[in-house]
């Protein structure tokens, strides 16, 4: 098969839509494409058949109980916003304190610190080395006061998987909601609300497969009920959590997506995590001084986050223009400050400002993994040629001994 | 971020690159910025008696306008007097380079590193007269 550039390999910031989501999509646009909230004729009940249906397939795909459960909004920071806000506002007389960790979305921590400006105190957990939050500390942090935990499924950044299960019983134990930010991890690693004890759970269509713009919070109606102060005021609709319009056709696209990843899923991460390994031995065959970030095993299949040491990674992927992938490194963004995540796993911040990161997908090839590997080896060949720090490094200048000019 | 097609060209095409002794008496050696802020130049200088400079080399790690940076500052100061490299000034290759706002700091760091090149020559012929002078 012949190889198509640009490559993509960067599907935890947004995946194609599958064309069997998009098929499922189009009548929904211009043929059945009613209100879901009109009740006085076809157009709407028939929207709304469409919606309550994709609510059980989502509800079913996280193992939830009922689709009532299901609030629909417009993606995931949304979801984020409102099960953080919503239910602080809600068990305000409860207590005031939160305790999530500090590798979160940002949708996570800014809802959090906006919090904090309202008088909440918030924990922020640090990660362990391999970025995974040990349980332990956030039992510690735990307080009489504290209403809500919120902890994401898989890491964004480096993929690797957070202990819900475990978390899960302990906010249970101690009468604490466990909300979770499960965007990265549906379809990718076992999760499930009933058995994780899970009380509210972001999750989005955009990054399995489906169209972008549609999300949901999965909120809790038993043992306990979960009660939320809506954020977005309006005509009252998902049971007063989220007013506005349903995306019919997006709510359908995302049903869909999630229909695939429940039959094909495990097939498809047994694929993906071959590439993925794949790739990784072809690029510690070719080159030294690579350093994995995150956990080894408990990562997600299509994540492969690389450190290339005495590279910079903007500098790299300038290198390699025809693969999309992203990097930790600050001048990619317009903060300066390289990756909070990898900082947070006390990375060092030159080897931060090294990293790449992979994410391999459905539509990814062997032949593009082979590819990338083989370009990448060349390229960090070159770029270390003409990097000092990698001289310096190959004369055994120990860098860390070096005064370094900040500016 | 798209890129200039001046700073592609040299980062694709890199002038200079390479390594002069720095222990000469003839070579002055800068080395600035720091692996924890993303970019690292060394810029060198081989200085004849007229006080030309006679070769530049630079290596660098950091992203493309920072290799362009400073690739297009060796091949500005190769045969200036060192009095006339140490006028050259970040905004003069920001603009050749058509460096975006966020990218000027690559500018200013390659400015320093010829700064700190000479700087590093100068100290050493001080040193030599000294010597000299005993």
């Amino acid at each position: 098969m012949e190889l198509k550039l640009p490559i993509y390999m960067d599907n935890h910031a947004t995946t194609p839509v599958d064309p069997r989501v998009l098929e499922a999509m189009l009548p929904y646009f211009n043929a059945t494409f009613g209100n879901a909230a009109s009740r006085t004729h076809a157009f709407g009940w028939n929207a709304e058949a469409a919606v309550d249906n994709a609510r059980e397939v989502i509800a079913k795909c996280i193992g939830a109980s009922s689709g009532k459960e299901i609030v629909f909004t417009s993606g995931a920071t949304e979801a984020n916003n409102l099960a953080i806000k919503g239910a602080a506002e809600y068990y305000r007389s409860r207590g005031n304190h939160l305790v999530t960790t500090s590798i979160e979305h940002k949708a996570v921590l800014d809802s959090c610190k906006r919090l904090e400006r309202q008088g909440f105190e918030v924990t922020y957990v640090d990660v362990e080395k391999n970025g995974i939050v040990d349980v332990g500390k956030i039992e510690k942090a735990i307080t009489d006061k504290t209403i809500l935990v919120s902890v994401m499924l898989a890491n964004n950044e480096v993929g690797t998987i957070q202990p819900i299960a475990e978390i899960g019983k302990i906010t249970r134990a101690r009468s604490v909601l466990l909300h979770c930010d499960a965007v990265q991890g549906v379809g990718k690693t076992p999760f499930d609300v009933e058995k994780m004890n899970v009380d509210l759970a972001s999750v989005t269509a955009h990054k399995i497969y489906g169209p972008k713009g549609i999300g949901a919070l999965y909120v809790r109606r038993a043992r306990p009920r979960v009660r939320l102060v809506s954020q977005m005021d309006g005509g009252g609709h998902e049971r007063g959590n989220r007013s506005g319009t349903l995306n019919v056709a997006g709510i359908v696209g995302f049903a869909k997506a999630c229909e695939l990843m429940m039959s094909e899923g495990p097939e498809e991460n047994a694929r993906i995590k071959g590439l993925r390994d794949r790739l990784q031995r072809r690029l510690e065959a070719g080159l030294d001084e690579l350093v994995l970030n995150g956990d080894a095993e408990r990562r997600l299949a299509g994540n492969l986050n690389i450190s290339f040491a005495f590279v910079e990674g903007e500098g790299l992927m300038m290198a390699i223009k025809d693969v999309a992938v992203s990097s930790g490194s600050a001048c990619t963004s317009a903060s300066l400050e390289p990756s909070y995540v990898l900082k947070a796993m006390g990375l060092d911040e030159d080897l931060a400002h090294s990293s790449l990161r992979f994410g391999l997908g459905r539509f990814n090839t062997e032949a593009e993994v082979d590819y990338v590997a083989d370009l990448l080896v060349q390229k960090v060949k070159k770029l270390r040629d003409i990097s000092p720090l990698y001289e310096m490094h190959q004369q055994g200048i120990d860098l860390k001994s070096i005064q370094w000019a900040a500016h | 971020m798209a890129y200039s097609d001046k700073v592609i060209e040299h980062y694709e095409n890199p002038r200079n690159v390479g390594t002069l002794d720095s222990k000469s008496d003839d070579v002055g050696t800068g080395l600035v910025g720091a692996p924890a802020c993303g970019d690292v130049m060394r810029l060198q200088i081989r200085v004849n008696a007229d006080g030309v400079i006679e070769d530049a080399r630079f290596k660098t790690f950091g992203c493309g306008s920072a290799i362009a940076s400073s690739s297009l500052a060796t091949e500005w100061i190769k045969g200036k007097k060192i009095d006339e490299a140490g006028q050259l000034t970040n905004s003069q290759i920001a603009t050749e380079l058509n460096l975006p706002p966020v990218k000027i700091h690559c500018s200013v760091l390659a400015e320093d590193a010829i700064k700190s090149a000479i700087e590093d020559y100068r100290k050493k012929r001080e040193a030599l007269r000294a010597l000299a002078g005993e």
